[in-house]
This record gives C-alpha cells, sequence and structure tokens, in this order.
C-alpha cells in the first residue's frame, strides 16, 4: 500500500494542498502534481542544481527533498520571478549577458542567483560569485555570461 | 533515479524520534538535511524502509560557546556555521567552505554528516582532530563517545540504529588549525582531506595533532608529534612526507594509492602551514 501524505505548501504565493506518496521528491511534486515544469530535473542526485528552487527563502535541491517535507513551507520557482510579462532584473540580465544558451539549466541558475543575491549587502567580487555559481552544472555557456549576469545585478541592486 | 517506497515519519522532539525508531525497526532511518541520503536512496543504494524527519525539532540549531569549548546541535545546518564567528574555532567556520556548493551547505546539518560518517567529510575529520565528543540519546538514555572511537569503518560508526546524535562537544579551542583538501571540481568530495592543530610559541612548536580523510576508511590520525621543532616550512614539510610514510590510501577512479600518497605530503604540508599562521 502507497504512504501518502495529505500536504499544504505555498508555491510563488499560491496555496496548493495535495496528496503526495512519501517518496515523491518535491521536484516531482512540483513538476507532475502541480504543474510548475519550470524546475527541470536534470540529474536526481544533487550533482547539477537544475531544479533548484527556494525553500522558506533557502536555495535547496527538489530533487534531494520530499515533497511531503514542504509541508507548511513556502516554495518559490523560476515562474515565480517575473512580473506577468516583465522579466526580472535576473532574467533581464542573463538574456543581455548570453547567460543561456539551451535554457535546461537556467530555472536553477537563476534560483541560486536569486537566493545568493538576496544575502548581499555589497558587490561580490568575480571569485566569490565563481565559487557560488559552481554548485549548478551548464553544459553550453562556459559559465562566463552566468557569471557577468550576476555581477551586473549584483551592482544594479547595490545601486 | 527514483527512491524505492518507504513510509514517512515526522517527530517532534528527541524523545519521539527515539520512540518511533524504536517502533518502526532496524531498518527505519533517521532524515535530517537529506542531502547525502536522499542522494543514496535515489539511486537505491540505501532503502530505509522508514525515514524519521527530524527537521522539525526545535532547539537543537546551534552553536554555544562556553568555558570549556564549542557545543553544536546536530541540526545545526552547514550555512550557519560557515557564517558565524565562534571564538577560538575560527577552523570551523573556514572549513564549511568546502562542504558541497552554497545550497547544499543550507540544507545539510552537522550532526547528518557526522552520522553519515564519511571518512573524507569535513566535520568528521575536524571531530577527529579537535578530539569531540559525539552525544547520542537512545531508549538506554544519554551517552558521549569521543570521535576518536565514533568512526569505525567505511560509513560505519558506533551509533545504534535506535540511536540518535543530539550535539557534537568539542571540548577546547583551536584557534591554530586548519583544513585543507584536494578535488578535481570544486564542490566534489576530497580525494585527500588534511587538516592540523598546533599550539605553539612565537617560533617553536609546543603539541601538535594531524588528521587525514580519504586514506583509509575512517579518518586517519597521523603518528607525528612535532614539539620542539622550529614553526617553519621546513618543519612542516618533513611532517607531510612523515605522514604519506604513514598511510596506504586506495586507488580508485579518482586516483591511484601513490598519487593520494603524494597529495599527502602536500597537503599535510599546507594544513600545518595554515594553522601556524
Amino acid at each position: 500500500m502507497k504512504d501518502i501524505h495529505l500536504i499544504a505548501l505555498t508555491v510563488n504565493g499560491t496555496e496548493h494542498e495535495i496528496v503526495v506518496e512519501s517518496r515523491r521528491t518535491l521536484a516531482d511534486v512540483l513538476r507532475h502534481d502541480l504543474g510548475y515544469t519550470g524546475t527541470h530535473v536534470g540529474c536526481e542526485h544533487g550533482i547539477c542544481g537544475a531544479c533548484t528552487v527556494l525553500l522558506d527563502g533557502q536555495p535547496v535541491r527538489a530533487c534531494l527533498i520530499f515533497g511531503v517535507q514542504a509541508d507548511g513551507c513556502e516554495v518559490r520557482t523560476v515562474e515565480g520571478l517575473a512580473d506577468g510579462d516583465e522579466l526580472s532584473d535576473l532574467q533581464k540580465a542573463f538574456s543581455r549577458c548570453h547567460g543561456l544558451q539551451c535554457g535546461f539549466c537556467t530555472p536553477g541558475f537563476l534560483m541560486l542567483a536569486e537566493a545568493y543575491l538576496s544575502e548581499q549587502d555589497g558587490v561580490p567580487d568575480e571569485s566569490e560569485v565563481r565559487e557560488v555559481m559552481a554548485a549548478n552544472l551548464c553544459r553550453c555557456t562556459g559559465y562566463q555570461g552566468i557569471v557577468d549576469a550576476v555581477r551586473q545585478v549584483a551592482e544594479e541592486r547595490a545601486g | 533515479m527514483k527512491p524505492a517506497a518507504f513510509t514517512y515519519h515526522r517527530a517532534y522532539d528527541v524523545n519521539d524520534t527515539i520512540a518511533q525508531l524504536a517502533e518502526l525497526g532496524q531498518d527505519a532511518k533517521i532524515l535530517a538535511g537529506g542531502q547525502s541520503l536522499v542522494a543514496m536512496m535515489n539511486f537505491r543504494l540505501a532503502r530505509p524502509s522508514a525515514l524519521v524527519d527530524i527537521t522539525r525539532i526545535a532547539g537543537l540549531d546551534y552553536l554555544e560557546r562556553d568555558a570549556q569549548g564549542l557545543r553544536v546541535g546536530a541540526l545545526t545546518r552547514h550555512r550557519t556555521v560557515e557564517t558565524a564567528k565562534i571564538d577560538g574555532f575560527g577552523v570551523l567556520s573556514k572549513a564549511a567552505r568546502w562542504i558541497g556548493h552554497y545550497p547544499i551547505r543550507c540544507r545539510g546539518t552537522f550532526g547528518g554528516s557526522i552520522a553519515h560518517g564519511d571518512s573524507t567529510a569535513e566535520w568528521c575529520v575536524l571531530a577527529v582532530l579537535l578530539e569531540a565528543r559525539i552525544v547520542l540519546q537512545g531508549p538506554r538514555g544519554r551517552r558521549e563517545v569521543p570521535a576518536t572511537e565514533f568512526f569505525q569503518g567505511f560509513f560505519m560508526t558506533a551509533a545504534q540504529p535506535d540511536e540518535m546524535i543530539v550535539e557534537v562537544r568539542f571540548p577546547k579551542p583551536a584557534p591554530h588549525a586548519a583544513l585543507t583538501e584536494y578535488s578535481q571540481r570544486q564542490g566534489d568530495f576530497a580525494i585527500v582531506a588534511a587538516s592540523a592543530r598546533l599550539d605553539l610559541t612565537e617560533d617553536e612548536v609546543l603539541t601538535s595533532r594531524v588528521v587525514l580523510g580519504g586514506v583509509g576508511q575512517q579518518p586517519v590520525v597521523v603518528d607525528a608529534d612535532l614539539a620542539g621543532q622550529p614553526a617553519n616550512e621546513e618543519t612542516w614539510r618533513a611532517a607531510g612526507e612523515v605522514a604519506a610514510a604513514q598511510v596506504d590510501p586506495p586507488s580508485d577512479g579518482h586516483g591511484s594509492s601513490a598519487y593520494r600518497k603524494k597529495l599527502t605530503a602536500a597537503l599535510v604540508a599546507r594544513a600545518l602551514a595554515e594553522a601556524a599562521a
């Protein structure tokens, strides 16, 4: 018999109540049960970072958390960045700096960068940005555009 | 790449955890940050019949500095240690940056890493280096196990299946200590990790301790007493050679035994130099 649980979670401000099997990862709950397919699933063992989302403000690999653990939590996914058709500053910077090509890794990188930037007071140096962005894998861009985008947004937000 | 079925249970305090573990039997496992366990479950390298989720237990996320030393609550996130300023234990904050990546450090826990018992894990190596004590709670009450006896082999620890790690105690400050390591990509598991602790005067070593990760089934204490030797590069380099001669590391896809020995010599010298700085 399946081990099922009724959970309530908020995704990008919308409340959801769903029944999940305990072994279902948060990444699969978001994609298959709730339709937030912006969260991508790459390696499913915590290496690639494509499934990075914010769980109560913290960046996490959604493949390494079970959906049932998000009960009562607030989740932010890539769908929560733009305001309608208006892309966020970070999304615009990725576009401007050519921080994406095929786009598969992009939702993970955006959420990773969003979490990191929200912690910053000033403008971090390039080596620190590189170290943080090394958490995720991209097979197209060579990372330079991603690092540039994150640094530009850090500078813009610092004023 | 999907985990096998299990039953999920949530615990709200330590006693509740112990009771649930007792009821669920030996195939149940504690779920803390899950940054190692869930990856292993996705690969089906681990197939626990039940998980007891302890992440909602309040009050186990703390760093408490007292007259004796430092007490680390089992559910303290790596990131909390990384960003803390802990008098006399700066080595922990610096070493935290070697743990996986930023999102992993935001989720993974101190107690979880110790319980996992990976011989290359930064907290396991430092617990042995700084002669920490692991505090366990189980149906037979509380007990403390010295880190030097806690890690017993390849992912094997002294914790019983019905026990939970509640705290790690570091008995005394280590202002002169460092950990360094090498891996092929940033954030990967260390191929070799080296850590060192020193007491010294301006130019002479008073006491020393060196512990390695990645060269054996558990963290390895190097037999090298540098007391009385000058605190300089030559001493550190010689100690590296001594350490390398003592270990018989495994060969695998990440590096041969001979390569690990050379890394050991270089990293021990580097760790000692950083510790002395």
